[in-house]
């Protein structure tokens, strides 16, 4: 469910959807693919309106979606081969992309290994790879590195920025705020089917947190920060066993933990992560 | 809402409520010739696993065959069909032979709509991602339909390869026989698509062969005379899509031409477009399309 939701991609630009789960951004999705129509409102994509130019819009897309959908039962290359032909393109045509394609995915090596004999990092890219055969001009990524091992990230990260060096636009939703901060050029944050906040990830920070955060835990972290230093701080929150300190001024919140020595603390600056919490809270959203 | 030629800057552009009102899954079918290249995927699978599956296919209704038309032919001997011309006399073998063709059709056309269709459609998501290309699921139901009736020519082909290479039939109306066949496989095929289209898992699918294809494979004809059934139940009979198979193909190789052909082949197309139409609203059902 989305209501009210209006945002834009410019060519070369990522926009980074976040959110809790059933926040909205698969809907926002399904909704980009025509695969729901909108109440109301209009969905344009190059020049074209969804879902009326449903197709149209498609053969002009690169779908990554959460789950692989890769063909158990073929090669790498045949994957490829066999997608490309969905966008009405030529055998010959395809198989001379194939190539720079499995290049792209560092997956040359792998050509004639099916999916099973993958890892899941050489999966996703061979998923990337396969909605790139279009060679389209907007790619929609649907949590692309979930589920990856921090080589297998950075280098999907790697691949993506060089998309965008070439002026590709992406849509890409992600629970990674570390993924968000690296690759977007801005932001949407969705809760309950609405957009609660848009802008780049630093003027998001800027705008919503205090620059510092301290974090404090230990034994009797709580009755601290909501006794004596709760004054050092323009916001304590409270979470499990940890105190978050956000403040202007850490230096004077530093200085009287030093009294403090049994309690660990953490000063660092304010990142996505504390404000993706402070605008959608930190109860866990299970139901969806 | 402005009008995206006069904003140059934004390439892509949402401004949307949702939610959840579709158009009605009853909608006509949209269907277009961007099925192929899905029809060809499946090809392209199956060719590498084509002679395993061939073999499965055909071994066992031949194996049938031959134990109950020679076996079973040798207690019967002969068994009379009604004509158009009135009755005759033909083997057991024959009879037996000119009706589980039909039943072959069917079983090849259900198994590949039901479970191969199902593990592309649930299990491997292939239609999900297939669906990311500018295809719509229309044209993979159509896909899938006429992928499965193609998998069952097949099989029937090698079936009666075999049965001419036994000399049960030299009958030349045997090629009228095919085309027929093909409808059978279609018409099965769409049928079978109705229940992948509601499946939660493989499971499901033992009832539609336990409590559907089964029965009704003893109400078509295929081993006795529909004739020996009490009246009611030849009506129910008369009504199955089988039973109407069985009663264009069986005089085929008997040489003869099948009375009331166009009726029976009706009642095929009729369950074949129904049944096509009831899968394809049940399909958009569940991708809530």
């Amino acid at each position: 469910m989305v209501d009210d939701l209006s945002f834009h991609i410019a060519p070369g630009e990522c926009l980074g959807v976040i959110g809790p789960n059933g926040a909205g951004k698969t809907t926002t999705i399904r909704m980009c693919l025509g695969l729901c129509t909108p109440d109301s409102g209009s969905i344009h994509a190059l020049g074209l309106q969804m879902p009326q130019d449903a197709l149209a819009i498609k053969a002009q897309l690169g779908v990554v979606s959460q789950m692989d959908t890769l063909d158990p039962d073929f090669s790498c290359a045949e994957n490829l081969l066999v997608y490309g032909r969905y966008f009405g393109m030529r055998d010959a045509q395809i198989k001379e992309r194939i190539p720079q394609l499995l290049e792209f995915a560092s997956l040359t090596h792998k050509a004639h290994a099916k999916p099973g004999e993958l890892s899941g990092g050489m999966k996703r890219r061979l998923s990337l790879a396969r909605a790139l055969v279009n060679n389209p001009k907007l790619l929609i990524l649907d949590e692309p590195t979930t589920g990856l091992d921090p080589q297998a990230r950075h280098l999907m990260w790697e691949r993506l920025q060089l998309l965008l060096q070439q002026g590709k636009s992406i849509l890409l939703t992600t629970h990674f705020m570390d993924e968000a901060e690296r690759l977007c050029n801005r932001l949407l944050v969705l809760d309950h089917g609405k957009k609660i906040a848009e802008g780049t990830p630093r003027d998001l920070i800027a705008q919503h947190l205090e620059p510092d955060v301290v974090e404090l835990y230990g034994a009797g972290a709580l009755e601290l920060a909501q006794g004596p230093l709760r004054a050092l701080a323009s916001r304590v929150e409270i979470s499990g066993e940890t105190a978050f300190f956000y403040t202007a001024n850490a230096a004077e919140l530093l200085q009287s933990l030093h009294a403090h020595h049994h309690l660990r603390t953490l000063h660092r600056p304010a990142n996505l992560e504390d404000l993706f919490l402070k605008l959608t809270g930190r109860q866990i959203r299970e139901d969806a | 809402m402005t009008d995206p030629q006069n904003d140059a800057t934004p390439q892509s552009r949402v401004t949307a409520s949702s939610m959840e009102r579709q158009p009605s899954i009853w909608r006509a079918p949209q269907l277009s010739m961007r099925f192929w290249p899905v029809f060809l995927r499946n090809l392209l699978v199956w060719r590498k696993l084509a002679i395993p599956s061939l073999v499965g296919n055909i071994a066992e209704p031949l194996m049938w065959l031959v134990a109950f038309g020679y076996g079973m032919g040798a207690l019967v001997g002969e068994v009379t069909v009604a004509g158009a011309n009135g009755d005759v006399q033909v083997p057991y073998i024959l009879f037996l032979a000119s009706g589980s063709i039909c039943m072959s059709a069917m079983q090849a056309a259900s198994f590949e709509a039901l479970y191969s269709a199902f593990s592309r459609m649930h299990v491997q998501k292939t239609w999900d991602g297939i669906m990311n290309a500018p295809v719509r699921l229309d044209d993979i139901v159509l896909a899938e339909m006429l992928w499965a009736a193609f998998k069952s020519i097949f099989t029937v082909t090698a079936i009666l390869a075999v049965m001419l290479g036994l000399g049960i039939s030299h009958s030349p109306k045997l090629l009228a026989a095919w085309p027929i066949l093909l409808g059978v496989g279609i018409t099965f095929s769409c049928l079978a698509l109705i229940f992948n289209a509601l499946a939660k898992g493989y499971d499901f699918f033992t009832y539609y062969f336990t409590l559907f294809l089964t029965p009704m494979m003893f109400l078509s004809g295929i081993f006795f005379p529909l004739e020996q059934l009490p009246v009611s139940v030849r009506m129910l009979a008369d009504a199955l899509p089988l039973s109407n198979a069985v009663a264009l193909v069986r005089p085929l190789f008997m040489d003869q031409w099948p009375a009331d052909a166009w009726r029976h082949a009706l009642v095929l197309i009729a369950y074949a477009c129904v049944s096509f139409w009831i899968a394809l609203a049940l399909t958009r059902k569940r991708f809530r399309l």
